[in-house]
């Protein structure tokens, strides 16, 4: 029997079944839901793995299932659902570990860590999926399974950041249904193509496909963050830590920024969208998000929402990749989504150490923090360089690439915002770097838990050490065989070049 | 063995049993839950060996001469894929609600609800098996009347204002209707649906007749303006019967005035078509805004209900041009919104138990307290929001289709406002049952079962969007709606 069908399946139940489990366990069922947790996140790794290698070999894995006449659920790896799925699948087994470290005594942690592994399931999906309606499927299932996660804390606060967050994300949804109906009449399929299966429209069509793109980028822009439709991504900052870290630095937006790299890629084709003049306007206002998210990050003092806005400027190094349309620029934008989720996650973690350790939520706070939790702040401040485009951190691969694209799709005016980026970047991280390593440390912290002779707990440490090592590594590494960025070569070539 | 089961005739048995077994638990009240239980297992059985026969050896169409005395003299039953899915729907909710009503009601209670419940289940067969408009007629009073009773049942005052209401509607509908029938029958000498199909003309009488008989239904099935008596009827009831009414009750009316649009009106009245799909998008906006409105929980769910039949109502002007999808779209709406509000009502009948009252504002941490409730509104609420993989979702999805297929983008504008509106008051609940309220309360004690049967519905409701395929085949509608010469 030929398994290989079986093994996208797989991936995505690898989470799901274990969330399901979690659910139905009693509170004080610690050391079982850890077990849960971690067998599932191991099994989708390895998994991951054997299909990383299979296409490599030339395997095909595929899955379909006839939903309604005409209409499939499909499950496929291809290069661009692998480089996501590899990096969901790796960062929720290191966000696992740190959930655990943080949430230690905490109540409702099987509420928790089921609609944990139910939003990881989420993302898989939307990575893996093979056409727009699977897409659409698991980016609503995402919408549902982590509004429990923003309102975790059940206080006024959370409901009303819930609240916020659904009103953006439902809207989008909504958008992005029409759009997607609205295609699937016009066109009868919805299948993922390379190269976009709206071309043999005729011209007739053209108004109709630009408000299509409209909607769907305006649906995806939602979980993008993309201004104006960002809103919602500083208030959700109320959920707990690892929530913010992996389902505000990765999932969540990144399934909107997927989306969008899939709706130019394989629904429209980059021709195609070039030609409906719709590119434009978008790289237009990715650069608008980049300045304004990096401006409005200049002026927080919490740490969290600052992060927050980096993420809203960050995010649309993604897209902007994405809508320059030429072949080096996709390389940048793409492995962006890697990197950026690499170094995200790790100032994430550090500042949920921040909290957890010695409740410093506040940058104003963080004076000499350095000398009291050198980890922490090591890798904080190799994911600070990273965001800022220091070589040879992952973050400058991708503004290099992103740089480079522009010049040879001769937008110039792509590198004023890649420096100007740049130098909004220092601008917000250096004074923290600053506090954090040359000032003073205060006489007392707000708070100071005791870890013997550790500057936190292990599994608060260990995760954002890995993450940015890993933001060190791929960077260092970029032109190794499977590095993100000759993954994002790959893609890029099967979208540019192949016949 | 297998032999025996494919040759019981079950259609008959789906109405003699649950009318016998009424009148035997009215006799001895202490049988009463055993035998209801039973009768409600054998229903769903029953249900299934009919969806057998009708596939497997009558082809789609099971027509029975009651004595051997055919129409136009005798009383014929009729099913179809139209009747299996109704059937199939009411088995359904009927099996959750009685095992939730096993547990919920007094010894006292119990004795009265078990034999009225029993006939409703009767009605409600025997209406979905009618081959006649005026056997229609009378299963649907009979609908009616065990419903009022239904709902009076608790007593009180809110419970008989809300009973007399419904009563003074049921009977004011079904008399509409009565002339209707009189007038087609005085007409055309006969009262079953296929002579009748083969034999109307655009008259003053048969649209007088179409006038009187779509208005008493509308009544009935509460579709906006006339749904002034439900939210009231709908609330006041007790948790299984408001379950009841909303999932089945409404169902039943619309089932019949969709049997007639189908079989005789539609030929001549495409401008009523359009009529129905307005007022079906107000009553999406409407009910759904009223919903977002409402302080109680049990009144926001009835709105709620005044809302989502609406959406049933968007597939007349649809079906004009392109029947199929349109019909099929109604088909799951209906059947994952008969899953998903019964689920809703129980649910508000665990929470009312639980902090005996039902104001949302002081759901007090229930998502801690009562997670397998919660969930079971999530859930539901799921499928009422259309959003995926819920058989919500597939019926909205047929809907919107057809509507962007044929440039109605009022309808499509008003299905998709209608979803948000609901995630509006969907979430305003969960919000509430996640935060600490103001005023903390006494928990009572919920029973498992009640807790189990409302979720086992809602996840029917959302499973239900994954088995898109094989449900659309097994109730075949295209045959229905072939009659109405429109191929899609």
């Amino acid at each position: 029997m030929n398994w290989d069908p079986w093994i996208p399946v797989l991936v995505v139940a690898s989470s799901l079944l274990p969330g399901l489990l979690i659910f139905s366990l009693a509170e004080e069922r610690v050391r079982l839901r850890t077990v849960l947790n971690l067998l599932g996140a191991f099994i989708k790794f390895g998994l991951v793995g054997l299909m990383a290698w299979g296409i490599y070999n030339g395997h095909h894995y595929e899955m379909r299932v006839a939903l309604l006449p005409g209409l499939e659920l499909v499950l496929r790896a291809g290069p661009l659902s692998l480089l996501f799925v590899t990096l969901s699948a790796l960062l929720w087994l290191v966000t696992t570990i740190y959930a655990i470290g943080y949430l230690e005594g905490s109540p409702h942690r099987s509420r928790f860590f089921g609609f944990f592994s139910l939003c990881v399931t989420a993302t898989v999906g939307v990575a893996l999926s093979g056409n727009l309606f699977t897409f659409l499927l698991f980016y609503e299932l995402l919408t549902l399974a982590t509004y429990p996660l923003v309102v975790h804390r059940g206080t006024q606060i959370a409901r009303q950041g819930g609240r916020t967050y659904l009103i953006y994300t439902l809207f989008g949804g909504a958008l992005l249904l029409l759009g997607t109906v609205w295609l699937y009449s016009l066109t009868g399929t919805l299948e993922f193509t390379p190269r976009g299966f709206v071309s043999g429209l005729g011209a007739e069509h053209e108004t109709a496909l630009i408000i299509i793109f409209i909607l769907l980028i305006a649906g995806l822009g939602v979980k993008a963050a993309l201004f104006p439709l960002h809103g919602w991504l500083p208030q959700a900052m109320v959920a707990p830590a690892p929530v913010s870290a992996l389902l505000h630095a990765v999932a969540v937006v990144k399934a909107g920024a997927f989306g969008i790299i899939r709706v130019v890629y394989d629904v429209f084709g980059v021709e195609t969208a070039a030609s409906l003049g719709v590119t434009a306007p978008l790289a237009a206002l990715a650069a608008f998000t980049i300045i304004y998210g990096s401006l409005r990050a200049i002026f927080q003092d919490d740490l969290k929402r600052r992060l927050a806005f980096s993420t809203v400027s960050q995010v649309s190094y993604i897209i902007l990749g994405t809508a320059i349309a030429g072949p080096i620029a996709t390389i940048g934008g793409v492995v962006h989504l890697v990197h950026q989720g690499l170094m995200k996650i790790t100032l994430f973690f550090c500042a949920g150490n921040l909290a957890e350790t010695l409740e410093i939520h506040k940058i104003s706070e963080m004076n000499g923090v350095a000398r009291r939790m050198p980890w922490t702040m090591a890798a904080f401040t190799i994911g600070a360089f990273g965001m800022i485009g220091v070589p040879p951190i992952a973050g400058f691969i991708s503004k290099w690439y992103l740089g480079l694209g522009a010049l040879e799709a001769e937008q110039h005016w792509v590198i004023l915002v890649l420096v100007g980026s740049s130098l909004l970047n220092a601008a917000y991280f250096l004074p923290i770097l600053y506090r954090a390593w040359f000032r003073e440390p205060p006489s007392s912290w707000p708070a100071d838990h005791d870890f013997g002779r550790k500057e936190t707990a292990w599994a608060l440490l260990l995760p954002p050490v890995v993450t940015a090592a890993f933001a060190l590594g791929v960077g260092l590494l970029a032109s190794l065989p499977f590095s993100p960025l000759e993954w994002a070569k790959l893609i890029a070539e099967r979208e540019f070049y192949r016949p | 063995m297998l032999a025996l089961l494919t040759d019981i005739p079950w259609a008959i048995v789906l109405i003699l049993l649950p009318l016998t077994a009424g009148m035997v638990s009215f006799v001895f009240p202490r049988l009463a839950k055993g035998l209801s239980l039973g009768t409600v297992l054998i229903t769903v059985l029953a249900v299934a060996g009919l969806g057998w026969q009708l596939h497997y050896i009558y082809g789609g169409t099971y027509q029975h001469a009651i004595g051997g005395w055919g129409a136009p003299l005798g009383i014929d039953l009729h099913a179809d894929g139209l009747s299996l899915l109704m059937l199939t729907l009411t088995a359904l909710v009927a099996l959750g609600v009685s095992v939730y009503s096993s547990v919920y009601f007094t010894r006292e209670q119990a004795i009265r609800f078990w034999p009225v419940w029993l006939f409703l289940l009767a009605a409600l067969n025997a209406l979905f098996l009618a081959a006649d408009i005026f056997n229609l007629y009378v299963t649907l009073e009979l609908l009616g009347l065990s419903a009022v009773t239904l709902t009076a049942l608790l007593g009180g005052k809110a419970a008989l204002d809300g009973a007399m209401r419904y009563l003074l509607a049921t009977l004011l509908g079904s008399l509409s209707y009565l002339l209707g029938v009189a007038l087609l029958y005085h007409s055309y000498g006969s009262v079953d649906i296929a002579i009748l199909a083969a034999r109307v003309e655009a008259t003053p009488a048969v649209w007088a007749a179409l006038g009187l008989m779509g208005a008493g239904l509308m009544l009935k099935t509460a579709l906006f303006p006339l749904h002034f008596w439900l939210p009231r009827a709908h609330a006041s009831a007790s948790a299984p019967v408001s379950a009841v009414l909303s999932a089945l009750a409404v169902k039943a009316s619309f089932y019949i005035l969709l049997r007639l649009w189908l079989a005789i009106f539609s030929p001549l009245a495409e401008s009523a078509a359009s009529l129905l799909g307005v007022l079906g998008a107000v009553a999406i906006l409407w009910g759904s805004l009223q919903a977002l409105r409402q302080t109680r929980l049990k009144l926001l769910i009835a709105y709620s209900t005044v809302a989502q039949i609406g959406y049933l109502f968007l597939a007349f002007p649809l079906a004009v041009a392109t029947a199929m999808p349109a019909w099929n779209a109604a088909a799951y709406l209906a059947l994952s919104h008969a899953l998903a509000k019964s689920a809703m009502f129980m649910v508000a009948g665990n929470l009312l138990r639980f902090g005996s009252h039902d104001r949302i504002a002081d759901l007090d941490r229930v998502v801690q307290r009562l997670p397998l409730t919660a969930s079971a509104f999530a859930l539901a609420g799921v499928s009422i929001m259309g959003l995926p993989p819920s058989g919500g979702f597939i019926g909205k999805w047929l809907l919107l289709e057809t509507a962007l297929g044929q440039g109605r983008w009022d309808l499509a504008a008003v299905m998709l406002i209608g979803g948000l509106l609901a995630a509006g008051y969907v979430f305003k609940v969960l919000g509430h049952a996640f935060t600490e309220a103001s005023v903390t309360h006494v928990a009572g004690a919920v029973p498992r079962t009640m807790e189990w049967a409302a979720f086992l519905l809602a996840l029917a409701a959302v499973l239900l969007g994954l088995l898109a395929a094989p449900v659309l085949s097994w109730f075949d509608l295209s045959e229905v709606a072939g009659m109405q010469g429109v191929s899609p």
